[in-house]
């Protein structure tokens, strides 16, 4: 049965991931360009255990940079990306500001904003093997 | 062309890239649901898209690693050519 109180003890999203061809040129993006922060860098003995948080929300979310060395990694974000399907999306309170921002640091989007229902949404290439959709809630 | 804009999804798809025009399969997917309610599949879609394709109204662009929809209205010039142009002569 679910849970239903909020007081209850619940599980929490603590890490989410996105599958990167490569962690050092990830963690530039993600923070140079997009704006985020590292939060936790540990060696693994090769990969790296490489988180980073927004700075509105320092000990929220974190987002695992994670390698994509799988072989099944690649077709599958190959195929993500030909359908222009975003492997994970991140909220934003200005959706245009953000666009012409990102676009202006050399960002390339596959989907300018466009209004979906509640959402305003777009879509841009992390340059490390993903589209990644940013969303306005109205 | 008659076939394929017979059916009302493909019709949609149409009126979504006159709107804006280079959608990847994924933005017109998005844009069928939340503004026509239709929650057709990803697949679906696919196949109306070739459909509209292979009538030559809809030109697909790849350019790197992404894939591209154009809009591609010379096919329905044909149909004004045969009947509205001739009888907007008429009239005159």
């Amino acid at each position: 049965m679910g849970r239903n109180k909020p007081e209850e003890k619940a599980l929490k999203i603590v890490v989410t991931s996105v599958l990167v061809d490569d962690q050092e040129k990830a963690l530039q993006f993600y923070t140079n360009v997009l704006g985020f922060v590292k939060k936790e860098d540990i060696p693994m003995g090769g990969p790296r255990w490489l988180t980073v948080v927004s700075p509105q929300d320092p000990n929220g979310t974190e987002l695992l940079l994670e390698p994509d060395a799988h072989p099944a990694a690649k077709p599958f974000k190959d195929a993500m990306v030909a359908d222009g399907i975003p492997y994970t999306s991140f909220g934003v309170d200005d959706i245009q500001a953000e666009f012409e921002r990102l676009k202006g640091a050399g960002v390339q989007f596959t989907q300018e904003p466009a209004a979906m229902g509640p959402v305003t949404t777009a879509v841009f290439d992390d340059t490390c093997g993903n589209l990644i959709q940013i969303a306005q809630r109205a | 062309m008659f076939k394929a804009l017979a059916d009302p999804t493909r019709r949609a798809i149409l009126d979504e890239l006159q709107e804006r025009n280079g959608q990847t399969l994924f933005e017109l997917c998005v844009r069928l649901m939340s503004r026509h309610g239709l929650g057709s599949s990803r697949q679906a879609i696919s196949q109306h898209l070739d459909v509209l394709e292979a009538a030559g109204l809809v030109i697909t662009r790849r350019e790197g690693r992404y894939k591209f929809h154009d809009l591609d209205t010379a096919p329905l010039r044909a149909i004004t050519d045969r009947w509205v142009a001739t009888s907007q002569r008429r009239k005159r």
